[in-house]
């Protein structure tokens, strides 16, 4: 069994697995603290429906999901789009576009297990190019966060005032957005579409419980999100049961392990 | 009442509101010292009049109480000096410049709801942002940051809490918060929307000493939006009234009349005087029950 580690195939996995969730694990907390959980799926979705037009037009799935995505982004920060959960008009385009992603993978039958990989995600098949790419978007998205720190963050929670400060805080939503559309092609990667909260909202979710503190909330954050990656991988390479399955339940105890944990008590 | 500065007295010509008297105010030269001007100052949104020719000048140091019903235009006349929306016609000037965001001088205490219980903030994080917010990148020098945060902190009597999760205080608790996010920047010039919102009387009464105090110590000026008069009565140097198609201006004794207001409002209104209180019957002053008012635009 052990020797398993051996294997390049691991080590790969165990390096793209811990950059994206370092990449997760920070995007995560803008994510909840501007309440982005629908947008988080909607450039999920959008992603998957590139990725199957790209394996239709003969392209590397990886370039139609990014791609898609950060068209999806820029879409949306430019038009201004609000994404709430209860807007008709979103939720429809969304699936229309995993219905058309749905004909474009049919309409090439033999991709079908790219068609499981991208939904249900794939990172014990990421090779040393996948390695350098996630490395390179990944220093990108955190270059990007450390670059707009303080305005992302008062523009987030406090957009009122973050405006009168002169923040441009059109601005910085459509940064997030790109920032995020990079962090949703890094999470497919190791959870798939259909999962991506578990790595992208719930160890945000779970580390806000733990501390009020931003900088400390952020560390949680990608700690858990480096935790459950990793414990997936583990799980995966022992029992050759899907990665997706062992991060899901990870996060969902650590998460319930945080609900638990008291929250720091008023000082 | 309080003391009026001199400069205010002179503007008092503005008088009770009448649409002519403020054609008068636009003729008035650019007044060095005044903190605020407004000449001839119309807004519209969507097309839409908020309010006219509005001239008025407030002085530095000047506690000036805006009142009206829901939707008369306060807010945008806060947001018209912060510059983040741009008159039709007229003109404003704070500190004798174009209103434009980001101004140094200006503290805002924005009409807010109360934060969300789970939000991953702790008061001084809310504190510091009003220091350093707006610049890139992350602090690099946390230790002044810190003390700074600290003082403005203790000014407010926030030192306590400020380590408790934002969201989990009370609302009086965060008003003091949202005090010192305005104040840790200096400001001369303080905007304040609705701040006694859904507080309790207590709360309400720290809120209004914790601003008159810096107003007092700092000569700071202060434009106060509110829906009930009876907290600030005592401190406001002048009362503007904005109804939508009128406006009036002038010291409390003279604003708060069964006239004045009735012809203002342009429906009969009594005010009765009960000992230092005053309630306005017939019409609401300003908006009405405090219930968290969403914001424009966000
Ligand atoms: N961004 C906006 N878009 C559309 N209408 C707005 C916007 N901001 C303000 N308004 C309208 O302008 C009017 C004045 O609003 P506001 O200044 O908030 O009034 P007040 O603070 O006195 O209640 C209201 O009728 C409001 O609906
Ligand atoms: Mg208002």
């Amino acid at each position: 069994m052990t020797s398993l580690w051996g294997y390049a195939f691991v080590h790969h996995a165990i390096m793209v697995g811990m950059i994206t969730a370092v990449v997760a694990g920070a995007v995560g907390y803008f994510v909840t603290a501007r309440n982005m959980g629908f947008a988080v799926h909607g450039l999920a979705e959008m992603g998957f429906t590139g990725a199957a037009g790209a394996v239709l037009a003969g392209v590397a799935p990886e370039v139609g999901l990014l791609s898609a995505c950060l068209l999806a982004a820029l879409a949306i920060g430019l038009l201004g789009v609000r994404l709430r959960e209860r807007d008709v008009a979103i939720g429809t385009v969304l699936a229309f576009g995993l219905g058309l992603g749905v004909l474009f993978l049919v309409l090439y039958t033999r991709y079908a297990t790219e068609a499981f990989s991208i939904l249900f995600g794939a990172i014990l098949a990421v090779d040393a190019q996948d390695v350098v790419r996630s490395a390179v978007i990944g220093a990108l998205v955190l270059a990007a966060l450390l670059l707009v720190y303080r305005p992302l963050q008062f523009a987030s929670i406090d957009p009122a005032v973050a405006e009168a400060r002169g923040i441009p805080v059109r601005l910085m939503s459509v940064v997030f957005l790109l920032v995020l559309a990079l962090a949703v092609a890094e999470a497919v990667q190791v959870v798939g579409v259909l999962l991506i909260v578990t790595l992208l909202i719930t160890p945000a979710g779970a580390a806000r419980r733990l501390t009020a503190q931003p900088g400390l909330a952020i560390l949680y954050s990608t700690l858990i999100a480096a935790g459950v990656t990793v414990g997936g991988i583990v799980g995966a390479v022992y029992t050759s049961w899907p990665v997706s399955f062992f991060v899901s339940t990870l996060s969902l105890l650590a998460y319930l392990a945080a609900r638990l944990g008291a929250r720091p008590a008023r000082a | 009442m309080n003391q009026t500065p001199d400069s205010i007295a002179a503007d008092r010509q503005i008088g009770a509101g009448a649409l002519h008297a403020a054609r008068d105010a636009a003729t008035h030269p650019h007044q060095p010292g005044a903190a605020v001007q407004l000449e001839d100052a119309s807004l519209a949104i969507a097309g839409r009049r908020i309010w006219t020719d509005l001239s008025l000048t407030i002085a530095r140091g000047e506690f000036l109480v805006v009142i009206g019903p829901n939707g008369a235009g306060k807010t945008s006349l806060l947001r018209v000096l912060l510059g983040l929306v741009p008159l039709v016609r007229g003109r404003a000037l704070v500190h004798g410049e174009v209103p434009r965001r980001g101004h140094p001088a200006i503290g805002y205490i924005p009409q807010q709801r109360a934060f969300d219980p789970e939000i991953p903030l702790r008061g001084r994080d809310l504190v510091g942002m009003g220091l350093d917010g707006h610049r890139w990148g992350i602090s690099v020098r946390p230790a002044a940051h810190r003390a700074r945060v600290d003082r403005i902190l203790d000014l407010v009597g926030a030192r306590g809490y400020a380590d408790a999760p934002i969201g989990r205080l009370s609302g009086g608790e965060q008003q003091r918060l949202r005090i010192a996010q305005a104040l840790i920047g200096d400001p001369s010039l303080l905007l304040c929307d609705e701040p006694l919102l859904s507080l309790d009387l207590h709360s309400q009464a720290v809120v209004v000493e914790l601003i008159a105090r810096w107003s007092r110590e700092r000569d700071a000026t202060v434009i106060f939006v509110t829906h009930d008069i009876n907290p600030v009565l005592r401190l406001a140097h002048r009362i503007l009234l904005l109804t939508g198609a009128r406006w009036g201006v002038d010291t409390p004794d003279r604003m708060l009349t069964t006239e004045t207001l009735s012809s203002l409002y342009g429906v009969p209104v009594d005010v009765v005087r009960h000992r230092d209180r005053v309630a306005v019957l017939g019409v609401d002053v300003g908006g009405h029950d405090p219930v968290p008012h969403a914001e424009h635009g966000s």
